[in-house]
């Protein structure tokens, strides 16, 4: 059960990952800025809700949500499993060998699992909630996390596919930068840095311990891999395909109003 | 409260999902998950409440009132410290750079000692702190001077490509995967508060194109770096 001594030992672990940072602001403000910080109270209260919020939220992902997930990707990954789902060929050659389509599987979990944790990830809403703002309603904070939530889930589908048949992470690594580079060119500008910062902002606190049990599962699984070497490798997947689809996202909505845009002024036309 | 529950209802569904249809076992302890996941709702919904007060402002006046010191110096000294700071700490970080050691370990590029192993693990570590550290002064230099972003990250990535080359195999999934795991919860709100605050005091800067950006600097420095130290370490 969750008993008061574990929440407090969350928080205060959680208080000291953040006493650094709360140190280098005290420092710069007092000693170089030498200014108050307008409505200090509210900032201190501010500050102490979202030491109790990461507190809660890590120690609930701990008590529920992980062990859960675990649990699941050793049981998806697990040879057993893989040979019942696996529907003719282990069965009626009489082999023990898998081919990379049995996993599908796992192919879909990390699909499901990549997308769904990206939606919850404090700093990818945060981050949304701003980009909304700033643009002063163009992006929309729902459309963004979606299209980084299915980055994410490609990403981490491939790098599964990948784990599954031994290509080297640096292939589609390099493939994934080529297309975000010619993208870049083609893509809205005022996108482009919120694309680049999106590939950073999913990987925190929900996302990379689920994705790195999946991973190490897999690879220890699969015969051939090595866990060490080849459990690498998904977090870098999940943080290069978001950019990718978080500037196709961009492309696609620019042409969706260049389109009715287009649309409107074939009726203004026929009007005329 | 409710966006919060809007928030983390794929999870649970994918979850249930999963647990019920494809791997069809009981869940021994249906109340410990509950009251986890309400622990989560609560947590998110205390965390967003709270970055709203403290997290944005306080990046945003700090940038604002470094624009108006017009100190370019102490901008950088901040920007530094606060990326080299937040992730020097980071417990992703460090599980990560003790893997590393063992991958190097056992692959033969160091003596198979804890001695060995710790200080492999912390050089790691450092390196990309530093890396982090460099990668916010560069990012908020960039928003001073309205340098392009993509031309930068696209030279970025070509250098990736090209170290990718030289580096040793067992280096490159931790460098990649350094890139992600440096930026914390609380660290991301922060830098990108900073960004947006210094870009909108300066005049000629436009938040939207010159406010983002840093994180992912942030991403990419370390790639750089850890590979670099691989190279090094070679």
């Amino acid at each position: 059960m969750i008993s008061m001594s574990s929440l407090v030992s969350v928080f205060l672990d959680t208080f000291w990952d953040v006493l650094p940072i709360a140190l280098i602001i005290v420092f710069f403000q007092i000693v170089v800025i030498r200014k108050k910080l307008p409505n200090t109270p509210r900032l201190i209260l501010g500050s102490f809700y979202v030491l109790v919020g990461m507190a809660l939220f890590l120690m609930g992902l701990e008590k529920a949500l992980f062990p859960l997930g675990r649990l699941m990707a050793e049981q998806l990954t697990n040879p057993n499993f893989l040979q019942q789902s696996s529907t003719f060929n282990a069965l009626e050659e009489g082999l023990s060998t898998l081919n990379w389509q049995d996993y599908y599987w796992v192919y879909f979990f990390a699909f499901a699992i990549g997308a769904s944790t990206t939606i919850a990830e404090p700093a990818l809403i945060a981050v949304a909630s701003k980009a909304n703002q700033i643009s002063g309603g163009t992006i929309s904070a729902w459309g963004l996390r979606l299209a980084v939530a299915l980055g994410v889930a490609l990403g981490i589908t491939l790098g599964c596919f990948r784990i599954v048949t031994g290509t080297p992470v640096y292939y589609f690594i390099i493939a994934g930068y080529v297309l975000v580079i010619i993208q870049t060119l083609r893509a809205p500008r005022a996108i482009i840095p919120l694309a680049y910062d999106s590939g950073g902002v999913t990987t925190s606190t929900v996302t990379v311990p689920l994705v790195a049990a999946l991973g190490l599962g897999l690879a220890e699984s699969v015969p051939g891999r090595n866990p060490m070497v080849d459990g690498f490798g998904l977090i870098a997947f999940a943080s290069l395909f978001p950019i990718s689809s978080v500037l196709a996202y961009a492309q696609f909505t620019e042409y969706l109003s260049n389109r009715k845009n287009n649309d409107s002024e074939h009726l203004d036309h026929l009007e005329d | 409260m409710l966006s919060c529950c809007r928030d983390l209802l794929p999870i649970i569904l994918v979850i249930a999902f999963f647990q019920l249809v494809v791997i069809q076992q009981p869940i021994d302890n249906i109340v410990e998950l509950l009251s986890g996941t309400l622990l989560v709702i609560f947590g998110l919904t205390f965390f967003l409440v709270g970055l709203d007060m403290s997290l944005f402002p306080v990046g945003e006046t700090m940038a604002i009132s470094f624009a108006k010191k017009g100190s370019v110096f102490w901008l950088m000294a901040f920007a530094f410290s606060l990326g080299f700071g937040t992730t020097v700490a980071e417990p992703s970080l460090i599980a990560i750079a003790d893997e590393a050691a063992s991958v190097a370990a056992s692959s033969g590029s160091i003596a198979d000692s804890d001695a060995e192993r710790n200080e492999y693990a912390a050089e790691l570590r450092y390196t990309v702190a530093f890396a982090v550290g460099f990668a916010i002064m560069i990012g908020v230099l960039r928003i001073l001077r309205g340098w392009p972003i993509h031309l930068m990250i696209a030279g970025g990535y070509l250098l990736v490509v090209f170290m990718t080359a030289w580096a040793p195999d067992e280096i490159i999934g931790i460098a990649y995967d350094s890139g992600g795991v440096t930026t914390s919860t609380i660290t991301v709100p922060l830098v990108t508060a900073l960004g947006i605050g210094l870009a909108s005091a300066i005049r000629e800067r436009n938040p939207m194109l010159d406010g983002f950006g840093l994180i992912a600097f942030a991403s990419l420095m370390p790639i750089i770096f850890v590979m670099g130290f691989g190279i090094v370490k070679l």
